[in-house]
C-alpha cells in the first residue's frame, strides 16, 4: 500500500510519501508498544496524521518465540488525517522471527516490505533457534520481504548491559532517522514516558536513542518524508474508548453502569480513573443485565447515566433496553462493537451488533442509533446522546468499534461548554393536571416527572400503558403509546442535517450506522447523485427503523450499468 | 398529629399526609391474598412516618406482587422479571434523599433475579426489601417456585415438585456483609409492621421475608401455620421485633435471640417444626454502597470543567 508511486524527493534527498505503516513486533515484554507509541506522539507533534494500534498477543505472558505470541505495535503515518489502521505494512522491526510468523500469516505484510531483524538468533547457542531463524528468513525470503539483518542486542550492548530492556529505544531512534523525526522531540517524550523514573535510567534511554539514531545513519540506505499538515492546533492524542469515557463525563453523564467485555471494557479503565474529576461514579455490577437496570433506575430518577458494552453484552440487556424504550427513561449505551455470532471475535473489527441494536428488541421498539465514525465522533456523540436522550425521553445507541476502540490517534482538543453538563434532577412542583406521558400528538415528546416532584408521582411499567401511565387493557390506549413513540422518530427526523460525505466519492458506500442516516430520503438522494456522478456502485443502504416510510427506496440499487 | 410545643403553641406541620394519601387505587390482588396486608402495613407505616409520598420510590419486578407499587400513590417502577434490585439500586445510587422500596417474590427473587439477590445483599443500600413468598407462582396460574415444597402439585410438577426448596433466610445468613434478615407472615398484622418498620428504621439493606398466603393456589400450606398461634416462634430481644403486648395473649411460644448471634440464628432458620418470625440478625456496623455511590454530587459546573481540563491534559501534546 505504500504510496511512494511519484517517488519525488526532499530536499534532504529522502523519498516523498504519502503515507508509510510501521510495525515493531518482539516478545511481550520488550517494550515494542512504548517504542511505537513514542514515535506516534513524535510524529503527531510533528504535525502528521497518525494512528497506532496494539498488537497484543491472547494470553498475558504467551512463551517467548512462539507464533502467536506477538506483541508489539502497528504506527500509520500520513501526510493528512489518518482514520484506521491501514492494510499492509511498509516497514517491520522484529525482535526475532517466530513472532514475525503470527503477523506474516495474518497478511500484515506484502512482497517489498521492509523487515528489519534482530540476527543474534544467527549465532544462538542452540542448534535449533540457530536453524529456526535460517529456514524462517528463507522462507521471508521467498514470500517477498526485503530484509535487512541487523545485530541489535550487539549495538546496544556497547551502552548497556541489559540490552532486551533498552533495544526498543534504539529502535526509536533507527526510525527516527529513516522518518526524518525530530530527535529533539523523542528525548522529550522519552524523559516524560520515565518522569517517574530516576536521571540516569532517562540518560540511558537518551544514549540508546542517538545510538539508533547514528547506527541507521551508516548501516541503512533508506529514507522517507512525510509531509506534516497541522502542527499547530491543540490536540489529544487518545483511543475511542478514551475518548468515550472522556466524552461521557463532558456531556454530564454521572453514572456508569457497566460489566467486563472485551472490547469495551477500557472505557471503564479510563472512567475508574478519571470519572471522581467530575464527580462521576462507575458501578461494576454483577452482570451485563443489572449494569443496565442500575443506569435505568438511576436515570428514571432524574441522573443522567450509561452503560457500556459489547456484542454478548447488548444481547443480554435486550428486555431492558425494550423497556427503556417502552416506558421512555433516558439512558446512554455506548456499544463497541465485536464479531459475532456468539462470543465470537472478542478482538477483531466487525460491526456485529448493527442489525441486534437496531432490531434487536420485541415489537415496535423505536429507538436512536448513531455511530462513530472517527475518535473524534467517539467524544462528541456521546454530548449528542445525552441530548437526544433527554430531548426524546428514552435509550440512545452509540456504536463504536475495535478499530475506534484500540487506534490512537491525535484529535482536536474538544472546548468543554458548561451547557454540555447535565443540571441537577428538577425537583420543582409538578403540575398534577400533567400525565406522566402527556404526549404532544404533533412530535409524540413529553415532560418528564422526576421521582421528588410533588404532584408527579406515577408508576412507571413495562406494560402497555396510557398516558397517566396506567396498565392499558383497551386497544385504544396500545394504539396510542405505539404511534406517540413512533412519532418521536419521525419528529427527530425532521431535525436532522444531512451526512457529511468522507472523500472523494470514487466509490460511495452508505451503511445504516452513519450518523443522521435517519434522514433517509435526502441522504440516499445524496448518495446516489454522488454515486452516479462517480459512475460507481452504491451498496447496502438500510433503513434505521422498521417504521421508516423511506425503506422502500433504501433497497441496495446496485446494478452493472451505474 | 399534632405537636404541643414548650410555649403551649401546636406544631402543626405544612403537610400532613393520611393513609388516603398513599392509596394508589384499588388493588386486584384476590380477595384474602397476604399481599393486601403487606400494602395496608406499608401505607401505615408512611403515614405513621410521614414520608412524603413524592419521595418514595417503589421498585418491583414481574409477579403478582411486584403491582405493589400501583396501588401506592407514589413514584413507583414495574419493571422486569427479576430485576427490581439492579433498578432499585441505580435509584438509590445517586438520590440519597428518596425512600427507596422493593417488591419481589418468591419466584422474582429467588429464581429468575437470586443473582442481583446474592449481590443487593452484598451492597447493602439503604432500603427496604420486601419478598413476598407464598410458594408459587400465582400470575402465571400455578407453577413450581423456587420456595415449593417437594411433592407440592403444580401445572409444571403434576406428580409433585422434586426438589428440595430453597430457604430464603439461611440461604442469605453468612451472605457477605448482609446487615438486616428478618422473617414475618402476613397473617399477624401487628408483626408484620412492626417487622417492616424495624427494616425500614435499618441503616442498610433490610431483607424481609414475608410468608403469606395465596388464597387460590397454596392457602393449604400456610393454613395448619394460621389456625395454630403456637406453630409461630417469636424471636424477641432487645435489638429484634419489638413484641407488641396485643401480641402477648395469644402468641406464647416465645425465643430471647440477639440477632448479633449469627450460630443461633442459622439454628432458628432450619427449625421445619414451627415457623421463626423476627429478627434473625442484623449488623447496623456494615458499609453501605450508596455511601460511596453518592461520591461527587454537587460537584460545581466549575470544578468539573475544570476537572475535566486536567483529564484532557493527561492526552495533550
Amino acid at each position: 500500500m505504500t504510496d511512494a508511486v511519484t517517488q519525488s524527493r526532499a530536499a534532504d534527498g529522502a523519498v516523498i510519501v504519502h503515507q508509510h505503516i510501521v510495525e515493531i513486533v518482539s516478545d511481550s515484554g520488550e517494550g515494542a508498544q512504548k517504542a511505537g507509541q513514542s514515535l506516534g506522539a513524535v510524529s503527531a507533534k510533528m504535525g502528521n496524521g497518525v494512528w497506532t494500534v496494539e498488537i497484543i498477543p491472547a494470553e498475558i505472558k504467551p512463551p517467548a518465540r512462539s507464533r502467536a505470541g506477538a506483541s508489539g505495535i502497528r504506527v500509520r503515518i500520513g501526510d493528512r488525517k489518518i482514520t484506521n489502521m491501514g492494510d499492509q505494512a511498509d516497514m517491520v522491526v522484529a525482535f526475532n522471527e517466530q513472532v514475525l510468523y503470527g503477523r506474516l500469516n495474518q497478511g500484515a505484510y506484502r512482497p517489498g516490505t521492509v523487515l528489519l531483524i534482530e540476527n543474534k538468533w544467527a549465532a544462538d547457542p542452540s542448534p535449533e533457534i540457530r536453524a529456526a531463524y535460517a529456514e524462517a528468513l528463507a522462507e521471508f525470503k521467498e514470500r517477498g520481504l526485503d530484509i535487512y539483518e541487523l545485530p541489535l542486542d550487539e549495538e546496544c550492548k556497547k551502552h548497556t548491559i541489559n540490552p532486551r530492556l533498552g533495544k526498543n529505544m534504539f529502535v526509536l531512534g533507527m526510525l527516527c532517522r529513516i522518518y526524518g523525526r525530530d530527535l529533539q522531540r523523542a528525548r522529550d517524550e522519552i524523559a516524560f514516558i520515565f518522569r517517574k523514573k530516576s536521571d540516569k535510567v532517562i540518560a540511558l534511554n537518551h544514549t540508546l536513542l542517538q545510538a539508533g539514531f547514528d547506527y541507521c545513519g551508516t548501516a541503512l540506505p533508506f529514507r522517507y518524508h512525510i509531509t506534516p499538515y497541522d502542527a499547530e492546533s491543540a490536540k489529544l492524542v487518545i483511543n475511542g474508548n478514551q475518548a468515550a469515557a472522556l466524552g461521557m463525563m463532558a456531556a454530564g453523564v454521572e453514572l456508569v453502569a457497566m460489566y467486563p467485555i472485551t472490547p469495551a471494557t477500557s472505557v471503564s479503565h479510563q472512567l475508574g480513573d478519571s470519572f471522581p474529576a467530575t464527580g462521576g461514579f462507575l458501578h461494576q455490577a454483577e452482570d451485563e443485565i443489572a449494569a443496565i437496570g442500575f443506569a435505568i433506575g438511576a436515570g428514571f430518577a432524574g441522573r443522567t447515566a450509561a452503560t457500556v458494552t459489547s456484542g454478548p453484552g447488548m444481547a443480554l440487556k435486550t428486555e431492558f433496553i425494550g423497556l427503556a424504550v417502552m416506558a421512555e427513561i433516558p439512558l446512554i449505551v455506548f456499544n463497541v462493537q465485536r464479531g459475532g455470532p456468539s462470543t465470537g471475535l472478542p478482538t477483531k473489527v466487525e460491526q456485529g451488533d448493527l442489525l441486534g441494536t437496531l432490531f434487536g428488541a420485541m415489537g415496535d421498539t423505536p429507538k436512536i442509533v448513531i455511530a462513530a465514525a472517527t475518535i473524534s465522533e467517539c467524544f462528541h456523540m456521546l454530548i449528542m446522546a445525552r441530548r437526544l436522550a433527554e430531548a426524546f425521553r428514552g435509550p440512545v445507541f452509540v456504536l463504536s468499534d475495535t478499530n475506534l476502540a484500540t487506534g490512537v490517534t491525535p484529535i482536536p482538543r474538544p472546548q468543554p461548554k458548561a451547557e454540555w453538563l447535565s443540571p441537577p434532577p428538577d425537583q420543582s412542583d409538578w403540575d398534577s393536571s400533567i400525565a406522566a406521558y402527556a404526549w404532544d400528538e404533533a412530535t409524540g415528546v413529553s415532560p418528564r416527572p422526576i421521582p421528588g416532584q410533588k404532584g408527579g408521582e406515577y408508576t412507571l411499567t413495562g406494560l402497555a400503558h396510557n398516558s397517566l401511565s396506567k396498565v392499558a387493557y383497551a386497544p385504544e390506549p396500545v394504539q396510542r403509546g405505539l404511534r406517540m413513540r413512533g412519532r418521536k422518530l419521525a419528529a427527530l427526523q425532521r431535525t436532522l442535517r444531512p451526512p457529511r460525505i468522507h472523500g472523494d466519492a470514487t466509490c460511495c458506500l452508505s451503511a445504516g450506522a452513519r450518523p443522521w442516516v435517519p434522514s433517509m430520503k435526502r441522504w440516499t438522494g445524496r448518495a446516489r447523485k454522488a454515486a452516479e456522478s462517480a459512475r460507481s456502485t452504491c451498496a447496502s443502504c438500510r433503513p434505521w427503523s422498521p417504521g421508516s416510510r423511506t425503506s422502500s427506496r433504501t433497497s441496495p440499487r446496485w446494478s452493472p450499468s451505474n | 398529629m399534632f405537636g404541643l410545643k414548650d410555649d403551649w403553641s401546636l406544631d402543626v406541620p405544612a403537610r400532613y399526609f393520611t393513609l388516603e394519601d398513599y392509596d394508589g387505587g384499588v388493588a386486584r390482588w384476590c380477595p384474602g391474598c397476604g399481599d393486601h396486608g403487606v400494602l395496608t402495613a406499608v401505607q401505615r407505616i408512611c403515614r405513621d412516618q410521614q414520608i412524603p409520598p413524592e419521595r418514595m420510590v417503589n421498585v418491583s419486578g414481574i409477579g403478582c406482587s411486584s403491582r405493589f407499587p400501583h396501588y401506592m400513590a407514589t413514584y413507583g417502577f414495574h419493571g422486569l422479571h427479576g430485576r427490581a434490585l439492579p433498578v432499585a439500586e441505580g435509584v438509590k445510587s445517586r438520590r440519597p434523599d428518596l425512600d427507596v422500596w422493593v417488591a419481589t417474590g418468591d419466584g422474582d427473587n429467588c429464581s429468575i433475579g437470586a443473582g442481583h439477590w446474592l449481590h443487593a445483599m452484598r451492597y447493602n443500600m439503604n432500603m427496604v426489601v420486601m419478598m413476598f413468598d407464598n410458594n408459587i407462582y400465582g400470575l402465571t396460574k400455578k407453577q413450581t417456585s423456587p420456595t415449593t415444597q417437594t411433592g407440592f402439585k403444580t401445572n409444571t410438577h403434576p406428580r409433585g415438585a422434586l426438589l428440595p426448596p430453597i430457604d430464603p433466610i439461611t440461604s442469605m445468613l453468612g451472605m457477605s456483609n448482609a446487615s438486616f434478615i428478618a422473617q414475618t407472615v402476613d397473617w399477624n398484622p401487628v408483626h408484620l409492621h412492626d417487622t417492616l418498620l424495624l427494616a425500614w428504621k435499618h441503616k442498610g439493606l433490610g431483607f424481609v421475608r414475608i410468608m403469606q398466603r395465596c388464597p387460590q393456589y397454596t392457602n393449604q400450606v400456610f393454613s395448619d401455620f394460621q389456625d395454630d398461634p403456637n406453630s409461630l416462634l417469636l424471636m424477641q430481644h432487645d435489638d429484634g421485633v419489638p413484641v407488641d403486648p396485643a401480641l402477648d395473649r395469644t402468641f406464647k411460644n416465645r425465643i430471647e435471640h440477639d440477632p448479633s448471634n449469627m450460630a443461633q440464628a442459622i439454628e432458628l432458620a432450619g427449625r421445619r417444626d414451627v415457623i421463626p418470625i423476627g429478627l434473625f440478625y442484623c449488623d447496623p456496623t456494615r458499609p453501605c454502597y450508596d455511601d460511596q455511590s453518592r461520591q461527587g454530587l454537587g460537584m460545581s459546573v466549575e470544578d468539573k470543567l475544570a476537572g475535566l481540563e486536567r483529564e484532557f491534559d493527561r492526552f495533550a501534546i
